[in-house]
């Protein structure tokens, strides 16, 4: 699936920002002050969120302020939604 | 009923900590036009994974006639939300028109009836049709009180004391009372000033409103310490409930508690206060019995 530069999500606490990129192949860099603790699990909701969309290369760079599993979906579905232009609930 | 804006994760997480009634996720006015699409994903997900601890789950929606209100109720319906808010309601055809639009994501999810809703009034045409409002659908909870677009409406100001909402508030609530449902109140957004909140509180309980909503944390101690009844009050209300059981058990409907004649709506009267005594936390269900 083509994707485009997009971005969703905020640096406010609780939040995640993801920036979406074209990229070979599904790579995540995460930046997380609990990604000793969590960096595995953020990643796997990361690239399973894109996979379920279809999406199965971008490079994704994940600034995460403690986000919850679901923040973390919504905000990597938001931005795969505005780096595809297919949304997830059509009219 | 707090209200918190949809597309603040932090804030939705732990507002149920607070012990508000009910959480009102905003996708209309807290959120800009750029940030819709992402606030509906947020509350969606939230909605599904969170565990708010029972607290009834309420989300505003944008209105049906822009881009957003249809996406809206699929996105939250999908999630098992328990009430929708509609804003700016004006006309019973509105919510019927919301209705079908449930009943469409319901039936695909084979859940027909789960949703209920509440309208929020306001504008002048909306208080004028306040009853038919209340009355279009089996599944409305309530009506609410809008009064910044309200006032703006009227072409005048919200003022600390409230003149310009009074015929709106009391209309509501009678409309409310009349079609056997809830009435909320409008919130107050001046968190420096509780003094004017505990008073305007205060007449929204006189009036007959069951709830108000807010917009802090902060603010929910007033309501809960306004709406709650005194022990006071409870204890008469118990006695009256365990005297008029008492009555009916010989076959009697009328009584005497301290003198005083007790008929049906004192009785009324004393199982509302019992309730909110519940509700309030200061009695224990078991208590009551």
């Amino acid at each position: 699936m083509e994707i485009k530069n997009a971005v969703a999500g905020t640096l406010e606490s609780g939040d995640i920002l993801i920036q979406i990129a074209p990229g070979d192949g599904l790579q995540v860099e995460l930046q997380s002050s609990v990604a000793a603790q969590f960096g595995r699990q953020i990643k796997a909701v990361i690239t399973e969120t894109l996979s379920g969309l279809g999406i199965d290369n971008a490079y994704v760079k994940a600034t995460d302020k403690g986000a919850l599993d679901c923040t973390i979906r919504a905000r990597v579905t938001a931005a795969a939604v505005r780096a595809t232009g297919k949304d997830v609930w059509k009219d | 009923m707090m209200f918190v804006p949809g597309n603040n994760p932090g804030m939705m997480a732990d507002a149920h900590i607070y012990g508000p009634d009910s959480i009102m996720l905003d996708l209309e006015d807290s959120v800009t036009m750029a940030e819709k699409d992402a606030a509906r994903l947020l509350v969606h997900n939230a909605l599904k994974s969170i565990d708010f601890g029972g607290t009834e789950m309420v989300v505003r929606i944008n209105p049906l006639n822009t881009p957003y209100g249809r996406k809206d109720v699929e996105a939250v319906v999908k999630a098992g939300v328990d009430v929708i808010r509609m804003p700016k309601t004006e006309t019973a055809d509105e919510v019927r028109e919301l209705e079908a639009e449930i009943v469409k994501v319901e039936t695909e999810l084979g859940c027909v009836g789960r949703t209920l809703i509440m309208a929020a009034i306001e504008s002048a045409l909306g208080v004028v049709n306040a009853y038919e409002i209340a009355t279009a659908s089996k599944r409305m909870m309530g009506i609410a009180l809008g009064a910044e677009d309200y006032s703006a409406n009227l072409k005048t100001q919200r003022t600390p004391g409230g003149a310009e909402l009074l015929l709106a508030r009391e209309t509501i609530v009678v409309a409310a009372r009349a079609a056997g449902i809830a009435c909320f109140d409008t919130v107050y957004s001046n968190l420096d000033d509780m003094d004017t909140f505990r008073k305007e509180v205060e007449l929204i309980k006189t009036l007959g409103f069951d709830g108000k909503s807010i917009i802090n944390p902060r603010q929910i101690e007033v309501v809960n310490e306004v709406f709650a009844p005194s022990q006071k009050d409870i204890d008469k209300a118990l006695r009256i409930i365990a005297a008029i059981k008492e009555a009916q058990a010989k076959g009697s409907g009328v009584i005497a508690v301290n003198g005083k004649m007790v008929d049906r709506p004192v009785v009324i009267r004393a199982e509302r206060t019992v309730a909110l005594a519940i509700a309030s936390g200061i009695l224990a269900k078991e208590e009551a019995l």
